[in-house]
């Protein structure tokens, strides 16, 4: 498993770059994720998808599809892919620090 | 990433309910990792995507040999629907109430609100003007989402570079 050092703090990540223990999360470390996906500032609303995602994950054990996200998040599918442009799928996984959602929906 | 760069473009030529699902799902999944997506519906796909009709696309079981008894919750192996049973009256809205009630369980929207997700997504739905035709239809009898109705050499065109996929 390889690691690499995100905003002072040594991680494990996959190799397509996703963190493989959630528990080693931190805002910090989100913040600069995001940016390496394009995405120069987390506003409230990001935020509220990523903590969703933290929690569902926490919950079932695996990363949220893109519905369960608009569903449980209360975001609507255009401001998701707007928050989360060209493909908020693994966007939002690989920000909050989980695997690629598991799912098709 | 390199997804960004990749387009893909899906023609749905099928009305019924299960041949429906494919473009909506990988086109689904396409956005989700960030493609531009393209579906061309032509022919029966126009179902699909016309207000009166998207709600009541249907599965039939006749000379459908995938469709097995045990679907039905009989435990018969691989013991299909008999063709003699399928053109029963009945049939097809039962083979299609068991088909929207499975997909409802894994949380499958129906097709009219994944298309909408999928426009909402950033999808481009465009309707084929020669079955447009063929078929009497209009520009107001399809839901909010489709484009425009374009020629084939029109999809050609503005699927330049993409992955086409026949449904």
């Amino acid at each position: 498993m390889a690691t690499r050092d995100i905003a002072g703090k040594t991680v494990q990540v996959n190799e397509e770059g996703f963190m493989t223990n959630p528990a080693e999360w931190t805002k910090e470390i989100a913040v600069e994720l995001a940016k390496e996906e394009g995405i120069p500032e987390l506003t409230p609303p990001h935020w509220k998808i990523v903590e969703f995602c933290r929690q569902s994950a926490k919950d079932s054990g695996k990363a949220p599809t893109l519905r369960s996200i608009t569903n449980g998040a209360g975001v609507s599918t255009k401001d998701l892919f707007q928050l989360f442009p060209k493909g908020p799928a693994k966007k939002v996984a690989r920000i909050s620090g989980l695997g690629k959602p598991e799912g098709c929906v | 990433m390199a997804d960004e760069n990749r387009k893909i473009a899906f023609i749905c030529s099928k009305g019924n309910l299960d041949m429906a699902y494919p473009a909506l799902i990988m086109g689904w999944a396409a956005l989700g990792n960030g493609l531009d997506v393209t579906i061309f519906f032509t022919f029966w796909g126009l179902d699909m995507i016309t207000k009166a009709r998207v709600d009541h696309l249907e599965i039939a079981p006749v000379a459908n040999t995938s469709m097995k008894m045990s679907m039905m919750g009989v435990n018969t192996g691989n013991l299909g629907i008999p063709n003699i049973m399928g053109v029963l009256p009945g049939m097809t809205a039962f083979a299609t109430s068991l088909m929207h009630k499975k997909m409802e369980a894994l949380e499958v929207p129906p097709v009219r609100e994944y298309l909408q997700m999928l426009v909402d997504a950033g999808a481009k739905l465009y309707a084929c003007k020669m079955t447009v035709d063929m078929n009497g239809l209009k520009k107001e009898d399809f839901i909010d989402g489709v484009l425009d109705i374009v020629t084939a050499a029109d999809f050609i065109d503005m699927t330049e570079g993409a992955q086409v996929l026949f449904i």
